[in-house]
């Protein structure tokens, strides 16, 4: 029998095949999500919990087994986002930015970042995998599960609630 | 160059302005390769699942319960044979 077909039958050590071949994926694309490594390996454990409860509705034969776990895994990071979407804080190993100065003030920095991470969950994540992580939005409206054109409406949105945020803050956002 | 197209080249212009912005506050997540193997963690996740009750438990919980309702009689029975 097929590794995917183990799994689905529920075989412990086809899902733990599937979990090493897979993990490095799952964690890099949640890690782009929540942007904190320690909840990105949460997720990650998370994400497999439940791609384990749900192993009888996979379909080996036609099923795509890194797509339905990318998909998982962004709907487990969107929870996580929706959860922790009042902390306005920045997670501690966040990449401090570099470069750029004499740009954008430290201040406008920490106005934009406060505005962004008061976007709601399902808008701050397609924003953060198209505007931040360049994914493409075919990649992302698969992960989401919706259209790309959908994807592309809330990009503009969240742009829009963002300049809002950012007028009310009174910062200018330009980069000149 | 119509209105239409005037507009959608400034909300462009001003979607990259915003999303270089953005980079600058809030730079590309960097090094997203896994450091350790979560294969352990993901074992004890798994043993700390909560123990399933099988469906027929909960049919015949239910059986009884709809009994209980149409025949309320039966309770004092019921706890007397508990």
């Amino acid at each position: 029998m097929e590794l995917l077909e183990r799994f689905a039958a529920g075989d412990l050590e086809a899902f733990e095949a599937l979990f090493r071949q897979h993990q490095r994926d799952v964690y890099a694309w949640t890690l782009r999500i929540v942007r904190d490594s320690g909840i990105a390996e949460d997720l990650t454990v998370e994400t497999f919990w439940r791609i384990y409860r749900a192993r009888e509705r996979f379909d080996p034969v036609a099923g795509n087994f890194r797509a339905w776990a990318r998909r998982i895994a962004t709907n487990a990071a969107l929870d996580h986002l929706r959860h922790a979407h009042r902390e306005t804080e920045l997670p501690e190993d966040y990449p401090a930015a570099t470069g750029g100065d004499t740009a954008v003030r430290t201040e406008v920095r920490t106005h934009i970042r406060q505005a962004f991470l008061k976007l709601p969950a399902k808008y701050r994540l397609v924003a953060t995998l198209a505007l931040i992580e360049d994914e493409p939005y075919d990649e992302i409206a698969q992960a989401v599960g919706i259209s790309a054109a959908l994807v592309k409406v809330r990009v503009f949105r969240a742009v829009r609630m963002l300049r809002k945020k950012l007028n009310s803050l009174g910062v200018e956002a330009t980069t000149k | 160059m119509s209105d239409e197209t005037t507009n959608k080249m400034a909300h462009q212009e001003n979607e990259k302005e915003l999303q270089a912005l953005l980079k600058q506050a809030l730079p590309p997540a960097q090094n997203t390769e896994l450091q350790r193997d979560l294969w352990p963690q993901m074992l004890r996740r798994l043993d700390a699942q909560p123990l399933r009750v099988p469906w027929f438990d909960w049919a015949l919980a239910a059986l009884v319960a709809a009994a209980l309702l149409f025949f309320p009689g039966a309770i004092p029975a019921l706890l007397y044979h508990l």
